[in-house]
């Protein structure tokens, strides 16, 4: 069954390297849908039904750690897994968006093997 | 709260910047520590120069700069595609790049400095343009050299305006 993803990054480099590696992980794909700030991320939410979502933390307007809140307190999306992929290695933020529902973490610079491998169980 | 040394900003400019070549761009890299930089005037750049601030009880600012022709083989390794110009995407590649350098260097100082937060990245591309960071002179400077490219990272740290008063700048920066 095709699942359709979100990812959300401020970065257009970023959105188009993790739909590169879920193309390359053979995650079996349906619509990938982009945001570049968690605003944005809940906007389309409001009309999309996503299966993974992809978020950064450190984004302009609404970090990730405000999506994730947002996300997790939605009766509509809150089992949907929340892989965070960002810069920020503070251990603090880790265990803030772990503790608020995150599937999981990666952390840039990343390889897609690293990114395969976290999505591993989640798919 | 321990102090940062010129050598442990060296250290995790070179750590972060190997980590970033290796693992996403897939290019060769020797890195040149080159010392600290004095700037008094107003600096004059051409290319393309990437901007990332780190604020917290300590503030500072990391900036990447590089010819076009090296912004567009970084852009074009990052994304797997040629660019023959300076256009949106390489730009964003360059902005993705510093901030993952520059983010993965504020990572490790936070070992000595405790947690810092980080801006979102700022990207300048012309010829001539002048770059002024009020109240900073010292700049650490780490040289990364690509084959026949060369990106220069430059970092300056100091205590938030807060502790100013209490740690003379001489004292921040120490080899």
């Amino acid at each position: 069954m095709a699942l359709d993803v979100l990812i959300v990054d401020d970065s257009a480099a970023i959105r188009k390297i993790l739909h590169r590696v879920l193309v390359q992980a053979e995650v079996p794909l349906g619509k990938v849908h982009e945001a570049s700030d968690g605003n944005e991320a809940l906007e389309k939410l409001k009309t999309e039904k996503v299966g993974l979502i992809l978020s950064d933390i450190n984004m302009p307007n609404m970090d990730g750690i405000e999506f994730l809140t947002r996300i997790k307190s939605d009766e509509v999306h809150k089992r949907v897994p929340v892989l965070m992929v960002t810069t920020e290695g503070s251990q603090a933020k880790v265990m803030q968006a772990l503790e608020l529902g995150a599937a999981g973490y990666v952390k840039k610079p990343f390889t897609a093997d690293q990114i395969k491998e976290k999505l591993t169980g989640l798919i | 709260m321990e102090k940062v040394t010129q050598q442990d900003i060296e250290q995790a400019i070179s750590k972060a910047s190997r980590e970033v070549f290796e693992t996403m761009l897939n290019l060769p890299l020797e890195v040149k520590p080159a010392g600290m930089r004095k700037v008094i005037e107003p600096e004059t750049f051409h290319g393309v120069l990437a901007l990332v601030g780190v604020a917290g009880s300590w503030t500072g600012t990391g900036h990447m700069s590089c010819t076009p022709q090296f912004a567009q083989r970084l852009a074009g390794a990052l994304l797997m595609t040629e660019y023959d110009s300076v256009n949106e995407d390489v730009l964003d590649a360059v902005a993705e790049v510093a901030n993952m350098i520059i983010g993965n260097v504020k990572t490790i100082l936070e070992e000595k400095l405790g947690s810092l937060g980080l801006t979102v990245p700022t990207v300048i591309f012309g010829r001539n343009y002048q770059t002024r960071s009020a109240g900073v002179k010292d700049w650490v400077l780490v040289r990364l050299h690509s084959g026949d490219d060369r990106m220069d990272i430059n970092f300056c740290l100091m205590p938030s305006r807060v502790l100013a008063h209490m740690t003379p700048r001489s004292e921040i920066l120490t080899a």
